[in-house]
């Protein structure tokens, strides 16, 4: 009986596992993660579920995985993937035999290297850090967060609504610099502001340091900020080293190809953990951390670890919540030519991103709430469809984008 | 088994292939105008977390989370694959002299 190994209980692990049932796979399933939990999702970590200090939201219940019949295995870290032989060696020595492998490893928190390792020095990427972090919450306690991008931005909100002061500190001259636009980003700024938070952009970092009772985030230029506890956001980096041990092509994360297939033909790799050709992007060689990336690789690569052979055409697509705003974008932006700006009403907006072809190539949005999710989805599928829509309908919000897409 | 009719809006206020959200009572609906013209209801939060489905996109039979695109055919209310795997209740539906109503039991 073929025996499909999953090395990585995330959401991309789990996905893959359950994809493999419904596309009518019958041999044995081993789901693997280094873990204490079942696969859980992580978004919430530094939202609701970081405000609530609940138990993780689980993919699925440990019944759903009993009646696929998948077996997962958890808390224990794969160590060595031996190739010739087709097993990987689990913390502990258990060996465990594959037909074909997956790598779904995600991605760890980038190390603030002047950093200390201590108990109010924070990063977060576990339910377990959510925990560590949700203690030192509250009225009258005060967070410094390194980091402007998503996972900072996220977690002053959630700080903020605890009732802690929060300063966020940002080493480039804005926040959100990866990828969301200024003009987005600026309306994000502004409202954190206006919640309390202070935000120091172009800070040169010396050193983190912490003891007992506090932390501290010094400046090179001397200064400091005094806080009961540190958070450090600053990106995240692909769990790639039983890969590149066992001699896979590593590029930024686990090299695949647009199959997802690694360097060795048994062996495919999917979600934050892999770098992949974007087929809508000229076949760009990008590593994305997103939750639907994780969905839609885990998915695709089920079908392809049954033989299928399928191409992963995605466009890319990111959420983040921040108080009552959602942000929104779709496509990658960086080589856009043109914007154009369509207003949606209640300070809710989206900008179409244009390459010099006129061919939309991303949509950023923010707004209360689900206001742009309509719009952002609708361009998506134009990005999809190589379209090259009109800039004037784009921008007046009377014109429906569906009818472009049916154009 | 008693049903309550109760008015939703005009059927012209719901465009052909989308969705408007109707509160009623202390809760939330989703109705439906389809590419064919029909009229469908179902409850309005999305079964995965709690997000109304009427800021989704229609395409044919189909409502798309806007959040995380779980997906549901709204004339039945199944489920149509990750993150959603909990159907809809739907809900029916009739269209009376312009206006459309829906059984609320």
């Amino acid at each position: 009986m073929t025996h499909i190994v999953i090395v990585g209980a995330g959401e991309c692990g789990a996905r893959a596992a359950f994809a493999l049932r419904e596309r009518g796979f019958d041999g044995e399933i081993t789901l693997i993660g280094s873990e204490p939990h079942l696969p859980y999702e992580r978004p919430p970590l530094s939202k609701e579920g970081l405000a609530g200090a609940e138990p993780p939201k689980y993919v699925a219940g440990a019944e759903r995985y009993q009646a696929a019949r998948i077996s997962v295995i958890t808390d224990v870290p794969v160590e060595v993937i031996e190739r010739k032989r087709k097993f990987v060696k689990l913390a502990g020595g258990r060996a465990i035999q594959y037909d074909r492998l997956l790598l779904a490893t995600g991605a760890r928190p980038r190390v603030f290297e002047a950093c200390e390792n201590a108990e109010r020095i924070r990063m977060l990427r576990t339910h377990a850090d959510a925990l560590a972090i949700r203690a030192l919450l509250a009225p009258g306690r005060k967070v410094a967060i390194v980091g402007g991008g998503f996972i900072g931005l996220e977690l002053a909100a959630t700080a903020r609504r605890l009732g802690a002061a929060v300063v966020l500190v940002e080493g480039l001259p804005r926040v959100l610099s990866r990828g969301v636009p200024e003009e987005i980003a600026a309306v994000v700024a502004e409202r954190h502001w206006r919640e309390g938070v202070e935000i120091v952009c172009g800070a040169r970092i010396a050193a983190i340091e912490a003891d007992d009772n506090a932390a501290r985030v010094l400046f090179a230029d001397g200064g400091s900020v005094d806080a009961d506890l540190v958070v450090v956001g600053i990106g995240a980096i692909p769990n790639t080293d039983v890969a590149a041990a066992a001699g896979l092509l590593i590029e930024n994360g686990i090299a695949v190809d647009e199959t997802l297939r690694t360097s060795d033909p048994d062996i495919f790799a999917a979600g934050d953990c892999c770098s992949f050709p974007l087929t809508h992007y000229g076949g760009r060689r990008v590593r994305l951390e997103a939750w639907r990336n994780a969905q839609d690789q885990g998915t695709l690569v089920a079908a392809n670890l049954m033989g299928a052979n399928e191409p992963f055409a995605s466009v890319p697509w990111f959420w983040s919540d921040q108080y009552d705003l959602t942000l929104q974008i779709a496509g990658l932006a960086d080589n856009a030519e043109t914007t154009v700006r369509r207003d949606l009403g209640d300070g809710a907006f989206i900008l179409f991103h244009l390459d010099g072809e006129g061919r939309l190539i991303a949509a950023s949005g923010i707004g209360r709430g689900n206001a742009v999710a309509r719009d952002i989805r609708l361009a998506e599928m134009l990005i999809a469809a190589r379209s090259r829509p009109d800039p004037a309908a784009l921008s007046s919000p009377e014109t429906k984008l569906k009818k472009l897409l049916a154009a | 088994m008693s049903s309550n009719w109760v008015e939703v809006c005009a059927a012209d206020d719901i465009d052909e292939e989308d969705v408007i959200r109707f509160d009623h009572q202390g809760r939330t609906f989703a109705v439906y105008r389809s590419p064919d013209d029909e009229y469908f209801a179902t409850d309005g939060l999305c079964t995965h977390e709690q997000i109304h489905l009427a800021d989704g996109l229609v395409m044919d039979d189909i409502i798309e989370c806007p959040k995380h695109n779980g997906r549901f055919n709204y004339k039945t209310g199944q489920a149509k694959g990750a993150p959603v795997c909990v159907n809809l209740r739907t809900y029916p539906v009739k269209v009376e002299a312009g206006s459309v109503f829906i059984a609320i039991s």
